[in-house]
């Protein structure tokens, strides 16, 4: 099973995105993985014919990135779940729960999880420290 | 014409798990659906990053239970990938064996729950004693009936015999020839084709769109499914995948019913064909890389996202599950629907909320 | 109606489809992956098992001599049982049985 992995921009994303629909692929999720406090790096991952092929985008937490709910609607889900977890916002979501998906309205703290992870040396094992310190 | 809403769950005695939907209704018809997700969430993919690469396979295991073994393969796969382990092949059909046994397990309990949404109780109980064979036999080969626990990264931890080989086979006639004889009251009978047939479809264009996976989609007609990929000593097996092509409730519960009687047949074989050997080889070292592995579900094809760096701890584990693509699937079949069938239809995509959201 | 008399006379006078427990208890399988026990003669407090805990419900202290384990975060995987290289962890057939409360096993024995 051979991958390719294409970098994009976030101004050509939708544009990508689209020719690859247009060529027949089925949308199969996104992953977003942090790099460090403030950078994340989103993959698409995109299936035709047992043959997987992935963009990867890098972006700041603290700019929009477009969304492709417009191009596949089954990508809504996946991207307030993104919003949910780490915190970043997309522009033009077709169903956008305002990170109220798996929180309720009433909860303040956005993101809601309390810890962050240290990275320390090999040898020692991660810790969890608590970031608001309850 | 007015339109009300009224919440579908979270609590319903057809689903098994918590899922919200708030539908908004016009004179008993459904005219959307808008989805509410976040009651079972655990935060398991964070759990990944705490604990070392090895522990992993146990909570990954917990992720769903149905499915267990599966997902614990999914992540083996992915991690001998990054390290370029090398699973002997004997491992490798012992872990086929099992994930069928599973897919078995899994279907025979969506068919007796099937039968319970139609109110058809009797039928229910009678596929739930089939499944406690399949149960027994996990018990016996393994030591558990239902997180079998029995991956390791580099192969298995335990071993069949010829005589548990033997005793397998001999359980799995006694579940054919059983199940043969509910056919006819399943497929053929009045009133389950009436509460069936003609609900909830999803034509063969909408389901590609919607990213649809596994039974929901192969049920419409598109024929993909991720054994064909060969991995895991399926390559060395005889294996075609079963599809239907209505597209409606009738469809995905014959497709269900076909496809236990398939894994009965790939057991067969992976049996009469496994090689002797060592089950496990010894993983010394630490993952350092990124790697994609997907394989077949129960429910449709399980995808997985590791990236690791070469600590102790895994950078980042991402897993979609099928249930998850299939909500999205879901939300196209229900405009136009009635508010009474309601229940079947959303049984028949198989939710495992707890997959949905780990 | 026919038909269905056949089958009512059928299971009138056919056995039960189910076990009578408790009166009939299936015996357990062998291998079954049942409580934990450890043999604290045998025991060398080598700490691998509490290394290798996925819930990390053992704790070992070397110096004064004690295993303790709780029961119920254990998920009863059996890896402790695994690698243990004195081989004195081993699982019964049976499980553990209700409890009114939470307790503990602190197990002791000189330090080796």
């Amino acid at each position: 099973m051979e991958e390719e992995v294409i970098f994009v921009s976030s101004d050509i994303l939708v544009g990508e995105v689209a020719k690859i629909k247009v060529k027949g692929f089925r949308f199969v999720t996104m992953s977003c993985v942090e790099l460090d406090g403030n950078t994340v790096n989103i993959l698409y991952h995109f299936d035709k014919d047992l043959m997987l092929k992935h963009l990867r985008l890098t972006a700041s937490k603290d700019s929009a990135v477009p969304s492709i709910s417009s191009v596949y609607f089954a990508a809504f889900l996946v991207e307030n779940e993104i919003q949910d977890f780490f915190g970043i916002r997309f522009k033009g979501l077709v169903l956008d729960y305002e990170r109220t998906l798996y929180l309720d309205e009433e909860v303040k703290i956005k993101p809601f999880c309390r810890y962050t992870l240290e990275k320390s040396d090999q040898k020692e094992p991660v810790t969890p420290k608590n970031a608001t310190g309850s | 014409m007015l339109k009300t809403i009224i919440p579908f769950g979270p609590q319903h005695p057809v689903l098994p798990e918590p899922l919200h939907l708030k539908l908004t209704v016009e004179d008993e018809v459904i005219k959307e659906a808008l989805p509410a997700l976040g009651f079972i969430h655990r935060g398991l993919e964070m759990l990944a990053n705490i604990r070392d690469f090895h522990q992993t396979i146990q909570v990954v295991e917990r992720v769903c239970g149905i499915c267990s073994m599966m997902h614990a393969m999914c992540y083996c796969q992915g991690i001998e990938e990054i390290m370029g382990i090398e699973v002997p092949p004997r491992a490798k059909f012992l872990r086929i064996i099992w994930s069928e046994l599973h897919r078995m397990h899994s279907h025979l309990l969506w068919l007796g729950r099937f039968a319970d949404s139609f109110g058809f109780e009797s039928l229910f109980m009678q596929f739930w004693k089939i499944r406690e064979k399949v149960l027994d036999i996990n018990e016996a080969t393994t030591g558990n009936r239902v997180i079998v626990s029995v991956n390791v990264i580099g192969g298995v931890r335990r071993d069949l015999n010829s005589e548990q080989m033997r005793w397998i086979l001999s359980g799995l006639s006694w579940v054919g020839d059983e199940i043969g004889r509910l056919e006819t009251t399943l497929l053929s009978d009045y009133t389950v084709k009436k509460r069936t047939v003609g609900k909830g479809v999803l034509p063969k264009e909408r389901a590609f769109e919607l990213g649809a996976a596994g039974p929901t989609a192969r049920a419409s007609g598109i024929a993909q499914d991720m054994r064909m990929l060969g991995y895991s000593a399926l390559d060395q097996l005889d294996f075609e995948p079963v599809v239907e092509t209505d597209g409606d409730c009738y469809a995905r519960g014959k497709f269900r019913f076909c496809e236990v009687l398939q894994s009965i047949n790939l057991i067969r074989q992976a049996i009469s064909v496994i090689p002797e050997g060592e089950m496990r080889v010894k993983v010394k070292g630490r993952p350092e890389g990124e790697s994609f592995s997907r394989i077949e579900q129960s429910r449709g094809e399980l995808f997985y996202y590791i990236k690791a760096n070469g600590s102790k701890n895994l950078d980042r584990l991402r897993i979609r599950t099928p249930s998850f693509a299939n909500i999205p699937a879901l939300l196209g079949m229900l405009p136009g629907m009635w508010l009474s069938d309601l229940p079947v239809v959303v049984l028949s995509i198989d939710p495992c909320i707890s997959c949905t959201e780990r | 109606m026919f038909k269905m008399t056949r089958n009512v006379l059928k299971n009138l006078f056919s056995k039960k489809a189910t076990r009578q427990y408790p009166r009939v208890a299936r015996k357990p399988f062998e291998r079954v992956r049942g409580a934990l026990f450890n043999d604290i003669e045998k025991c060398t407090f080598c700490s691998v098992c509490a290394l290798k805990c996925p819930s990390q419900c053992i704790k070992v202290d070397k110096k004064v001599g004690t295993w303790t384990y709780d029961p119920f975060a254990c998920v009863y995987c059996g890896i402790c049982v695994d690698i243990c290289p004195a081989r004195s962890l081993h699982q019964k057939r049976d499980y553990r049985n209700p409890v009114a409360e939470h307790e503990t096993i602190l197990l002791k024995d000189k330090p080796k």
